[in-house]
């Protein structure tokens, strides 16, 4: 058996084949992004996590820093018990603030890190003890509803 | 006479009927058949790379053209779309999530099935109607390890690298069109796109999809080409269905599959 031109046509078309792969798998997918080598794991408790998934980026000054490990509801407060491991590169002040963020309008919804001024640093296992929930529509309206109202009843009643 | 008609109706429904199912079970056997005796097409790997060659290299033109097309396509549309919520950057993960999931392996396996599923059925049955078939099992050559199995093989290894290509160049449209010709930003393009697109979710679950496809397109070429009557008209008649049944299987087995594999986790 001998090497032809045919085998040549093959091998162009099985490695470009295997190209389109790996560009779907790295370039399109998330598989070349943020590895999750050397971690450390730090908690965090919210109220209301809106529709933050696992996997979700958590950015600090919109880097990504890490990503949602994992969320759990706790039965005991009543909170959102969300896990995240940040790289091992970024290190964060004690008193850092979490917030659940949305980018975009119609973006996913990910965790955004506000660095405080702590001269420790958070270690692994430890507890954001500032957290901020994601916003709810509903609630907004809610609230925004109330305050007109509120307006309303201000100004009529010196009227009367 | 009335319930003579009725009867001849109902007979023709029976038959019809009967015979689909007969014909579904030779399928079966055809196709269990191949998978058995399929160890000559890789020990003589030669014969599947030649069938590698002329269903997969040979798609390759119109499999790439169309992928770039597509991908275009979808760019300007999507973009059309988007721009009117003001999130244009959403673009990639749209075109991207379109192409990996659905467009690439369901649109690539219809291009298979006409340009190299016909192809092998019109050979087949030529072979038949030639009484080349017959000949070779007068030389006691088993014409299914022979004949049938290196071109299943060689069709089932082609269609996931065709589908991959096909997704991979219609991102790189969708590219073109929405970043250098409209100019969404590059930037929130392609993280966009990588935020949306999950390895295995996606990509993997696109691959199993064009496996899936690959098997069931060069199956029914196959058999259809194996049982085509022996004349000008059978292997035409053969061609046609193979074209048509093969359209059908995959868009039929693409709606169970996507609704076992994305059930909005």
């Amino acid at each position: 058996m001998e090497r032809t031109t045919l085998d040549l046509w093959v091998g162009v078309f099985v490695v470009g084949g295997l190209i389109a792969l790996l560009i779907l798998a790295f370039k399109v997918g998330n598989l070349g992004g943020y590895d999750g080598s050397e971690t450390y794991k730090v908690y965090g408790e919210f109220d209301n996590i809106g529709g933050l998934k696992v996997k979700a980026p958590v950015k600090s000054a919109g880097v990504v820093v890490g990503r949602v490990s994992d969320i759990q509801f706790d039965n005991k407060t009543f909170l959102a018990f969300v896990e995240m491991r940040i790289s091992q590169r970024y290190r964060f002040p004690k008193d850092t603030s979490a917030a659940i963020l949305t980018s975009g309008l119609l973006g996913e919804q990910y965790i955004g890190l506000d660095a405080g001024g702590d001269e420790a640093n958070l270690k692994n296992g430890d507890k954001f003890k500032l957290t901020q929930s994601a916003v709810v529509l509903e609630h907004l309206i809610g609230q925004a509803l109330f305050n007109k109202a509120g307006e309303g009843g201000n100004k009529k009643a010196p009227a009367q | 006479m009335p319930h003579r008609k009725v009867g001849f109706g109902l007979r023709g429904i029976g038959h019809a009927m009967v015979n689909g199912v007969w014909r579904l079970g030779y399928a079966s056997r055809f196709f269990l058949l191949t998978l058995v005796s399929s160890g000559a097409s890789f020990r003589r790997i030669h014969l599947t790379i030649r069938e590698i060659y002329f269903s997969g290299v040979m798609s390759l033109i119109i499999i790439l053209v169309s992928g770039l097309f597509v991908g275009m396509v979808l760019g300007l549309q999507g973009y059309e779309t988007l721009q009117k919520y003001g999130s244009e950057s959403a673009l990639g993960s749209l075109v991207a999530l379109s192409l990996v999931r659905e467009l690439g392996p369901v649109l690539a396996a219809l291009l298979f099935a006409s340009r190299a599923g016909s192809a092998i059925t019109a050979e087949i049955g030529l072979m038949k109607a030639t009484e080349q078939i017959s000949a070779m099992e007068m030389m006691a050559v088993d014409p299914i390890s022979r004949v049938v199995a290196p071109r299943f093989w060689g069709g089932v290894i082609s269609m996931p690298l065709l589908a991959a290509m096909f997704s991979a160049i219609g991102v790189f449209g969708g590219y073109l069109v929405g970043v250098v010709f409209i100019g969404v930003d590059e930037g929130s393009f392609w993280s966009q796109m990588q935020a949306a697109v999950d390895f295995r979710q996606d990509v993997v679950n696109g691959v199993i999809k064009s496996v899936t496809f690959g098997v069931a397109v060069t199956a029914i070429a196959l058999f259809e080409g194996y049982d085509a009557p022996p004349t000008a008209e059978g292997v035409s008649h053969a061609t046609t269905r193979t074209v048509v049944t093969s359209a059908l299987v995959v868009l039929g087995l693409d709606f169970i599959l996507t609704a076992f594999m994305f059930r909005g986790v």
